[in-house]
């Protein structure tokens, strides 16, 4: 691995200039004439029709240059989901419709000359409603009689909407019964996870407007502008080659950002107005109106051997999409299909039920059905270890998944259909979690339960995950060079940078397969008119699948220049190398890239351009084992987390400073999943803390000391040995925390996230009935 | 209602606003072309809003545009000259503190004040800095890091006798906490 020059270089991000300086760079830095507002009227009911609706007096009002309703635009069904066509999401979602289905779904979208003229026509839209009752409780939303969430005739792809069924999954390898019978115990557990909200600091935002060729424009942050304009052209029924979706820099994703949630509305007041539009969510609206993580109610039962073999695993999870369907067999079948296979038993089960809710719409969130399965499966095992007497390292080594496996469960369990078996050519989680321990101190603090200035317990909790590097068989990307004249070379890709630094990645690959440095290469990306198709920022995967393409750009833009090198050295082309922005034969002579290409212009005529496509047929995991220290004050409930360590193993880190930054963020967004945060529901679907005082994410001052440990393996499948890192980490978080609080106090707690009032519950139940 | 003729000093040059009595500083920063600073909340919760008012970190959206006359005002763009990191931008760099970038503007105006009145912090100070901006990419342990750094930087450049703190004071442990 030390033989590269630019992989593996904790490089300045190749952004970073105009973010830390703050240029003009995002969605909303942009000034257009004629710019209007629009705004969104959000349903007050969880469920209800629209039985009349009057928008004359919002119409009417001086500065309102479009009103839109049900009545105004096309019914076409489809997906906000933003997957690879066809999605296997159900299309179960309309523009505007004449029912709605949460607090906050759409009713009317109004674009006026100022946001105080859009807010007041808001205010002067009459609805007649006739209010429907809600179904809030996923436990009861497949009752008979319970009200039908998606009564429409036309919706398709839904598994029964009659019963409120979105989609289920069923399937298995070998018998688990026959599993558990051989099994010398047997542990079934239940547990909870909630609906958390991806908070990025940049809510949804994005301007459209009609260029000087009455083309669309859709300046947008997106993780998905390829399919953002397929899913536009399609809704507003006008031709994909009238749109242009522009992504400029992102302030943040984490999944809410790979879905259509704002840009079919605001291209429709766009085109009705016939003038700019800017729409966005205010932080209060981003909480509810926009996605957030499926909450899922999981019951695993595993059966073990004596000495620790796992023989049977059945997982059972019910989870809520919440109003529609986006990325709802897809999130919950990545539950079983990245988590089961982490164990390599012989009978495996995965059984889910997927139902709609009338409360605010789950998506696509970073870990994508594997925090859920991760948090519910590492505490079983856990408290199966505890229950054997086995130290639960040795219990995870002695059944994890390692290299040479072939997970045949995931060939059951592809995107939305049959997948790829998966076969396991890197695998670093033993030492993941050897070093991990170390970075811990393990051996010293397990087995805790030291009391410690009085009512403070202290422990150490440990789980381990997998994930994936794209979707097998479905990801795939474009990438596309060109050399100047100096010697610099424009790379234009589709991958989507939303602050994950893919950019500077992509650019490092291209500069180390070039053998220039890194300033040399000048990345555009994500302009559905000038780069190439990716299908977007999703899936862990666009280190393996857009790097992939711009590797196998790179290496024939080399190879193509090496000919024109070649003329210059008088040697053979396949002889030279290109190295420190030169060519050099094998006698030492050499021309820079700079002489190189201005010899292929001027002299050859030649623009030395190419492009390449990439995608995989497997999808190598990532392994992270996560450690926990916890102090559990037995007065207060309150837990706190002194010190998180990450060990994972990415493959080869192509820079391992954004790598670190990556497995640091999930972290803290992992540990808010696991002690604070949930969007909370009244008992008619309203959101109770739609904001950041209510909703608590970690700040500066509340986070522990962070240990990250880059284990690098190298993956056979990936650009320079590289897997990816975005999502792993956040897997492990609540598992170890849970499985750290059961060291220092005794206690399970099996519902996310772990409060205190849950904690002094669990403490007194310990205590009384003894 | 008609609109107020202020005078500000922005990223030290004078200028004249007209305003209206409800609009927020951070739109109007926006509107006259400050587009460092950025809308997170409008509620005063994630501070990526953040602009330095007479040196001290303020969230724009909870002031009124009118309450800034008199006053002089820093942005990020007033932080280094044209084509030039100053340290702390470069140390954010350096240290993998910008992620997503959203943030990043106040962060930097934050470690500004913070290192104006502490050359020297300790890491819990500069943890009780940043918490006034929220941060969802980076987990703040490399922003925490960038900004020792650019304090062990100045500290340097300016010579021991330069820092303000007592030599018992000087931690930096990163990564660590209290």
């Amino acid at each position: 691995m030390s033989s590269h020059r630019i992989v593996g270089q904790r490089a300045r991000k190749v952004d970073g200039f105009k973010l830390v300086t703050g240029r003009t760079a995002f969605t909303d830095d942009i000034a257009l004439p004629g710019l209007l507002v629009g705004r969104i009227l959000g349903s007050p009911h969880a469920h209800a029709r629209i039985r009349g609706i009057d928008v004359s007096r919002a119409r009417a009002l001086p500065g309102v240059h479009a009103v839109l309703t049900y009545q105004d635009v096309p019914r076409v069904p489809h997906t906000t989901a933003g997957q690879a066509w066809p999605e296997p999401s159900p299309y179960d979602t309309y523009l505007l419709d004449a029912k709605v289905r949460f607090v906050g779904d759409r009713v009317a979208a109004v674009a006026a000359e100022s946001r105080a003229i859009a807010e007041e026509a808001l205010r002067r839209i009459e609805v007649d409603w006739e209010v429907l009752p809600p179904v809030l409780d996923m436990e009861h939303a497949m009752d008979p009689g319970a009200p039908v969430i998606h009564d429409e005739p036309d919706a398709t792809g839904i598994r029964d909407a009659a019963r409120n069924l979105a989609g289920d999954i069923h399937t298995h390898i070998g018998d688990v019964e026959a599993g558990f019978r051989a099994s010398d115990l047997v542990v079934e557990r239940e547990y909870r996870t909630q609906r958390q909200q991806h908070a990025m600091i940049e809510p949804h935002i994005v301007i459209c407007w009609l260029d000087a060729d009455n083309r669309l424009v859709i300046r947008t942050s997106t993780q998905i502008p390829f399919h953002v304009r397929r899913q536009v052209a399609m809704i507003l029924q006008i031709p994909v080659s009238r749109i242009r979706v522009i992504k400029p820099r992102i302030g943040g994703g984490f999944g809410g950002k790979q879905e259509m949630v704002l840009e079919d509305i605001c291209a429709a007041l766009a085109l009705a107005a016939h003038r700019p539009v800017k729409l966005e969510y205010s932080r209060h609206e981003e909480f509810f109106m926009a996605r957030t993580r499926h909450p899922q109610i999981l019951r695993l039962k595993m059966g073990v051997k004596r000495d620790g073999t796992i023989v049977a695993h059945h997982m059972k999870v019910l989870a809520a999409t919440g109003a529609y369907g986006s990325h709802c067999t897809t999130v919950q079948g990545n539950t079983g299909s990245k988590v089961l296979p982490l164990y390599r038993a012989p009978n495996l089960r995965f059984d889910c039920d997927v139902v709609y809710l009338t409360t605010p719409q789950a998506g696509a969130f970073r870990g994508y059905g594997c925090p859920q399965g991760y948090f519910a499966q590492e505490s079983l095992v856990d408290e199966i270890a505890h229950e054997l007497g086995m130290d639960p390292i040795a219990f995870r080594l002695k059944n994890a998944i390692r290299q040479g496996d072939v997970d045949e469960l995931s060939a059951q369990l592809g995107e939305g259909k049959k997948g790829l078996p998966r076969t396991i050519r890197s695998c670093g989680l033993p030492q993941c979690l050897e070093r991990g321990a170390l970075a811990i101190g393990w051996k010293d603090k397990r087995n805790g339960g030291v009391r410690r200035r009085g009512t403070l317990l202290r422990g150490v909790g440990v789980a381990t995950s997998m994930q994936g590097s794209g979707i097998a068989g479905v990801d795939f990307a474009g990438a596309f060079l060109k050399v100047n004249e100096d010697g610099s070379f424009n790379l234009q890709v589709g991958a989507t940078d939303l602050g994950t630094g893919s950019d500077t990645v992509l650019a490092q690959i291209a500069a180390e397969t070039l053998g220039v440095t890194l300033e040399k290469i000048l990345v555009y990306s994500s302009d559905t008119d000038m780069t190439p198709f990716d299908v977007g920022a999703y899936a862990s995967s666009t280190t393996i699948i857009s790097g992939g393409a711009v590797k196998k750009a790179a290496e024939k833009t080399r190879d193509a220049l090496c000919c024109f090198a070649a003329q210059l050295l008088g040697a053979a082309p396949e002889d030279l190398v290109c190295r420190d922005n030169r060519v050099v034969a094998p006698d030492g002579k050499s021309v820079t890239m700079a002489e190189t290409a201005t010899f292929a212009f001027y002299k050859e005529k030649t623009q030395v351009m190419e492009g390449a496509s990439h995608f995989n047929t497997d999808s190598p995991p990532p392994f992270c084992a996560t450690f926990a220290e916890v102090d559990v004050d037995t007065e207060t409930g309150q837990v706190r987390v002194p010190h998180l360590v990450t060990a994972v193993d990415l493959g080869v880190a192509i820079n391992p400073m954004q790598a670190e930054g990556q497995a640091e963020g999930a972290m803290a967004q992992g540990l808010g999943y696991a002690l604070s945060e949930e969007l909370v529901l009244d008992d008619a679907g309203r959101p109770l803390n739609a904001s950041f005082c209510d909703y608590k994410i970690f700040t500066a001052k509340d986070m522990p000391k962070l240990t990250t440990i880059l284990v690098e393996t190298e993956e056979p499948l990936g650009p320079y040995g590289a897997k990816s890192i975005a999502e792993v980490p956040i897997n492990g978080v609540a598992p170890a925390v849970a499985n750290a609080i059961f060291d220092a106090a005794g206690i399970r707690l099996r519902r996310l996230p772990i409060r205190p009032d849950a904690v002094l519950a669990a403490l007194a139940a310990q205590k009384g009935p003894a | 209602m008609s609109d107020l003729v202020i005078h500000v000093t922005v990223n030290g040059e004078a200028r004249r606003w007209s305003v209206a009595p409800g609009d927020l500083l951070l739109d109007v920063l926006r509107r006259e072309g400050y587009w460092g600073v950025k809308k997170g909340c409008e509620t005063g919760e994630c501070g990526a809003c953040t602009v330095l008012v007479d040196g001290r970190p303020v969230n724009s959206c909870l002031m009124f545009a009118a309450q800034a006359g008199g006053r002089s005002l820093t942005t990020v763009e007033g932080v280094s000259a044209r084509d030039q990191l100053d340290r702390v931008q470069a140390a954010f760099l350096d240290h993998g503190g910008v992620q997503c970038g959203y943030c990043t503007p106040a962060m930097v105006l934050c470690t500004e004040a913070l290192l104006a009145r502490t050359p020297d912090p300790t890491e819990a100070e500069v943890r009780e800095m940043l918490s006034g901006v929220l941060c969802r990419c980076t987990g703040y342990r490399k922003p925490v890091e960038a900004v020792l750094a650019a304090a062990g930087a100045r500290a340097r450049e300016a010579g021991p006798a330069a820092s303000g703190a007592p030599k018992g004071r000087r931690r930096r442990r990163t990564g660590g906490r209290r």
